[in-house]
C-alpha cells in the first residue's frame, strides 16, 4: 500500500514537472527568444488556458504527500522552510505577471511583468532542481525525523551542507537547462515563423548544456548518494527508467533537427520523466535519506499514513485522477494547434 | 517576539489576506450563473455585456485568490509541521481531495469561460460557468470540512505516539459541524458578492454612467443581497451558534462576554469584557434572550466562563468577543439596509433613490469586514485547542523554525500582500471605470 502511494505521488510530481516545466521553460526562453511585443504576446497566449492547470499538479501532489505520507510532508517542508517560502513568492509573481500583464496597454507595464515573468521562472526551476538535489543528497535528519536546512554554509555536500551545495547548485543547473529545452520545444510546437525558428534554436544550443549537466550530475550523483548503486543493484530492472531518459535525451535532438516539433517535444517529456523516475526507483524505499547516520532515514514506511485512509484514499483517488485526465484531454484538445 | 505567537501571526496574516479573494470569487461565481441564465432565457446581449464585465473581475479577483491559496497548503507543513504530523492522516484527505476534485475542475474549465464564449454554443458556455460554480464551491467545501474536523474532530482515534488515525472516512462528511459552518460560509460569500455588485452597481447610477447596467447589478444584488443576508441569521447563524453552544459552550461563553452562569442570561449588544474583574463594562443587554436563543426557553440556564477552568477559555477573550459582536452588529446593518433597498426596489423607487444609493454603495468594504470577523470567531473561539479537546495550539508548531526565520517571511508576505493588494485594486478601478461595454 505503501508503495502503490510512493508511485503516486511520483507519478503527480513527474505530471507536474512535465506539464508545469514547459510553461516554467517557456517563461526562461521568453526573453531569450521573443523580441517585439507581438512575439511575448504569441508565447503567453502558447501558455496561456493551461499553465494554471499545469500548476495545480503541484498543489495537488503536495495534497496527496500530505494525505499519503504525513510526516514526510510536516519534516520535509519545515526543514526546507527558507526556498519554499521563496518558491512562494515566486509563484505568486509569476502567477500575476501572467495575468495582470495584458490588462494595461502600456510601453512601461509590458515589459515590467515580462521581466518578472521570465526571471520568476528562471529562479523557480533553479529552486525545483536544488529541492530534487537536497533529496538526493539527503538531510541531517534528528531523532525525530526533524530538520532544518540554511540557504547555504560552506558550499560542501557534507553533514553541514545548506540547501545549496556544489551538487545541488549543479542539480538545480541541470533542472534549468532541462526546463529551458522542454519549454523551447513546447513554443516551437505552438508557434509558427521567426519565433517557431528562434525555439528551436535555442532547444538546439540547450541541449548540448544538457548532455554535459546530465553525464557531471549522472557520474557524481552516485557518489554523493551511495544509495542509488544499491538500489540498482537490487533491481536491475530499474534500470528501465535511465534508458528511457537517454533514448528520449537523443531522440529530442534528432526530432528537433528533422523538424519534427511534436515529437521533439514528446521526446523531452520522456527524458524528464525518465530521470524523474531514476531519481525516485534510485532512492526507493528512501523518501528522504539521512546524510548523518542512514538509519534515521525517513522511508515509505515510517511516514506513511495508517493503513486505513490510505486504503480508502484508493476510492477517491482513482476515480479523481480519471477525472482530472479527462479534462486534461479536453483542454488540451481544445487547444491544439499554433496559436 | 516568540516563535508561537510569530507562526500564529503568519497564518492569521495569510489566511485573512487570502480569504478576501475567495469570498467573491464563490459569490460572484453564483452570480455570474445568474446573469448567463438571465442573457440565455432573454436573448437579450445586455446581460451578456454583463455577465463578460464580472467575469473579468472575476478573472483579476481568481488570480490573486490563487497565488494566495498556495501559501495556505504549504503552511500546514512549513509552520505547523507536529500539527501536520499528528494529523496529515485525517485532514490530508480532505486537502488533498480539494486538489484533486476542485482545482482541476476549476482551473480546467475557468479557461474554457473566459476564452472560449467565441467557440462554444451560448449553452455549453453556460455549462462552463456552472463548472467554474461548482468547482469553486466544492473547494469551499472540503475548506470548511478541514476546519470543522478541527473544531469538532471525528472519526478518529489515538495512537500509541499520539498519532491521530482515521477511522471512519464517511464521518469527515456527516461531522455535524461540516453542514451548517458551510452553509453559513457559502451564505456569507454569496452576501460580499451581492453587496459588491450592488455597490458598482449604485457607482454607475449615481455618477450617471452606465446607467443600464447599473439598474441590473442594483437590482440583481440587492435581490440576492436580501435573500442572503436574511439565510446569514437564520438558519446558517442560529445553526452554527447552536453547535457552538452544544459542543464549545466555554466559546459561547466568551463570545457572549457571559462571565456568570445564569438561568436567563442576557444577550449582550455593546459593552467591553473585563477579563481581570470578570464582569462586561457598560453593557447594553437584552435580558434573557441569550437564553432563549440558545434553547427557546426565557430561562435556561447558560453557562458563563466562571464555570470553566481557566486553561480551557479561549486565550484571548476579549478580541474573540469583539469580533463575534461586529459580525453579528454588520450582519443586522446588512438584513435592515438590504430589506430597505428591496422594498424601494419593489415600490419602483430605488434607482432614483439617491440616499439609499450612496448607502449601498459605500457598504463595500463591509461585508469583508463581517466575513473577516466571523472567521476570527471561529479559530479565536477554537482556542486554546488547534483541533478541539485533542491538541493544542502551542504544541503544533514546527520547533525547528526559528522565530527569526518565522519573522523574515512574515515582512516579506506582508510585503508582497502590499504589493499585491494595491496592484488588485488598480485593475478593478480601472475595469469599472471601463465600464460593461469596454471590449477586453
Amino acid at each position: 500500500m505503501e508503495t502503490t502511494w510512493f508511485c503516486f505521488v511520483a507519478l503527480m510530481l513527474g505530471a507536474y514537472v512535465v506539464l508545469d516545466g514547459f510553461d516554467l521553460g517557456a517563461g526562461v526562453a521568453h526573453l531569450l527568444i521573443a523580441h517585439s511585443d507581438d512575439e511575448r504576446r504569441a508565447v503567453l497566449r502558447s501558455i496561456g488556458p493551461v499553465w494554471d492547470g499545469n500548476e495545480v499538479w503541484l498543489l495537488a501532489a503536495g495534497g496527496t504527500l500530505y494525505f499519503a505520507f504525513p510526516a514526510l510532508y510536516a519534516s520535509s517542508f519545515s526543514g526546507f522552510y527558507l526556498p519554499l517560502m521563496i518558491v512562494l513568492w515566486l509563484l505568486i509573481l509569476r502567477g500575476i505577471s501572467i495575468e495582470f500583464r495584458n490588462h494595461i496597454e502600456s510601453l512601461v507595464w509590458h515589459p515590467f511583468w515580462d521581466a518578472v515573468f521570465a526571471g520568476s521562472s528562471a529562479l523557480l526551476t533553479i529552486f525545483f532542481g536544488a529541492a530534487l538535489g537536497n533529496v538526493v543528497r539527503g538531510v541531517p535528519l534528528d531523532h525525530a525525523g526533524d530538520f532544518f536546512l540554511p540557504l547555504w554554509t560552506d558550499f560542501t555536500a557534507g553533514p553541514e551542507a545548506g540547501i545549496l551545495d556544489w551538487y545541488t547548485v549543479l542539480v538545480a543547473i541541470a533542472a534549468l537547462l532541462a526546463l529551458t529545452a522542454h519549454g523551447a520545444l513546447w513554443l516551437a510546437l505552438k508557434n509558427r515563423g521567426v519565433l517557431h525558428a528562434r525555439a528551436r534554436v535555442l532547444a538546439s544550443i540547450v541541449w548540448w548544456a544538457v548532455l554535459a549537466a546530465v553525464i557531471t550530475i549522472t557520474l557524481v550523483s552516485f557518489h554523493v548518494q551511495p544509495h542509488l548503486q544499491q538500489s540498482f543493484d537490487a533491481r536491475p530492472w530499474a534500470y528501465a527508467f535511465p534508458l528511457i531518459a537517454l533514448v528520449g535525451l537523443f531522440s529530442m535532438k534528432i526530432m528537433n533537427a528533422t523538424g519534427r516539433d511534436k515529437e521533439a517535444f514528446l521526446s523531452s517529456c520522456a527524458f524528464i520523466l525518465g530521470m524523474l523516475t531514476s531519481v525516485a526507483a534510485g532512492l526507493y524505499p528512501y523518501v528522504l535519506p539521512s546524510s548523518t547516520d542512514p538509519a534515521l532515514s525517513l522511508t515509505i514506511y515510517n511516514t506513511a499514513a495508517a493503513r486505513y485512509g490510505l486504503e480508502v484514499g484508493l476510492f477517491w483517488f482513482i476515480p479523481g485522477m480519471l477525472l482530472t485526465s479527462a479534462y486534461f484531454i479536453y483542454t488540451y484538445r481544445s487547444f491544439a494547434g499554433k496559436v | 517576539m516568540d516563535a508561537l505567537t510569530l507562526h500564529r501571526l503568519h497564518f492569521a496574516f495569510t489566511i485573512t489576506f487570502h480569504y478576501l479573494f475567495p469570498q467573491l470569487t464563490m459569490g460572484l461565481a453564483l452570480l455570474i450563473l445568474v446573469l448567463k441564465t438571465m442573457a440565455l432565457r432573454t436573448g437579450n446581449e445586455h446581460y451578456h455585456h454583463a455577465a463578460r464585465f464580472w467575469a473579468r473581475i472575476f478573472a483579476v479577483n481568481f488570480a490573486v485568490g490563487v497565488v494566495t491559496g498556495i501559501p495556505m497548503e504549504f503552511q500546514f507543513g512549513t509552520n505547523w509541521s507536529r500539527f501536520s504530523r499528528a494529523a496529515g492522516g485525517v485532514i490530508g484527505q480532505t486537502l488533498a481531495m480539494e486538489g484533486v476534485f476542485s482545482f482541476f475542475l476549476e482551473s480546467s474549465f475557468l479557461g474554457v469561460f473566459l476564452f472560449g464564449e467565441k467557440r462554444l454554443s451560448p449553452k455549453a458556455h453556460w455549462f462552463a460557468a456552472f463548472l467554474v460554480f461548482f468547482g469553486s464551491w466544492l473547494s469551499g467545501f472540503f475548506i470548511i470540512a478541514t476546519n470543522a474536523w478541527m473544531q469538532h474532530p471525528t472519526g478518529y482515534r489515538l495512537g500509541a505516539g499520539g498519532e491521530i488515525l482515521l477511522t471512519s472516512f464517511a464521518a469527515l462528511f456527516t461531522n455535524p459541524w461540516l453542514f451548517w459552518q458551510y452553509l453559513h460560509n457559502m451564505t456569507g460569500a454569496v452576501v460580499t458578492a451581492s453587496f459588491v455588485m450592488a455597490s458598482v452597481g449604485a457607482f454607475y447610477l449615481l455618477s450617471h454612467t452606465h446607467e443600464p447596467y447599473g439598474r441590473t447589478f442594483v437590482r440583481v444584488g440587492v435581490i440576492a443581497g436580501t435573500i442572503s443576508s436574511f439565510l446569514m441569521a437564520f438558519p446558517t447563524g442560529d445553526g452554527q451558534g447552536k453547535n457552538i453552544a452544544f459542543h464549545q459552550p466555554v466559546t459561547l461563553a466568551a463570545m457572549e462576554g457571559l462571565f456568570h452562569t445564569e438561568n436567563g442570561a442576557p444577550l449582550a449588544i455593546l459593552g467591553q469584557p473585563d477579563t481581570e474583574k470578570h464582569r462586561l463594562d457598560n453593557p447594553l443587554i437584552v435580558p434573557n434572550a441569550l437564553s432563549f436563543l440558545t434553547y427557546q426557553r426565557w430561562h435556561a440556564e447558560v453557562r458563563g466562563l466562571d464555570s470553566f477552568p481557566r486553561d480551557v477559555w479561549p486565550d484571548n477573550v476579549q478580541l474573540l468577543y469583539y469580533s463575534y459582536h461586529i459580525m453579528v452588529g454588520l450582519g443586522t446593518i446588512f438584513t435592515g439596509l438590504m430589506a430597505l433597498a428591496a422594498f424601494a426596489l419593489w415600490r419602483g423607487t430605488l434607482y432614483r433613490s439617491r440616499r439609499l444609493l450612496w448607502l449601498v454603495m459605500l457598504m463595500l468594504p463591509f461585508p469583508y469586514i463581517a466575513t473577516t470577523a466571523g472567521w476570527m470567531t471561529a479559530e479565536l473561539g477554537r482556542q486554546p485547542w488547534l483541533i478541539y479537546g485533542i491538541m493544542r495550539t502551542p504544541t503544533g508548531f514546527s520547533p525547528h523554525v526559528s522565530a527569526g526565520n518565522v519573522l523574515f517571511t512574515l515582512i516579506g508576505f506582508m510585503g508582497m500582500y502590499t504589493i499585491l493588494g494595491i496592484l488588485f485594486l488598480f485593475l478593478i478601478h480601472r475595469e469599472i471605470e471601463e465600464g460593461p461595454e469596454h471590449a477586453a
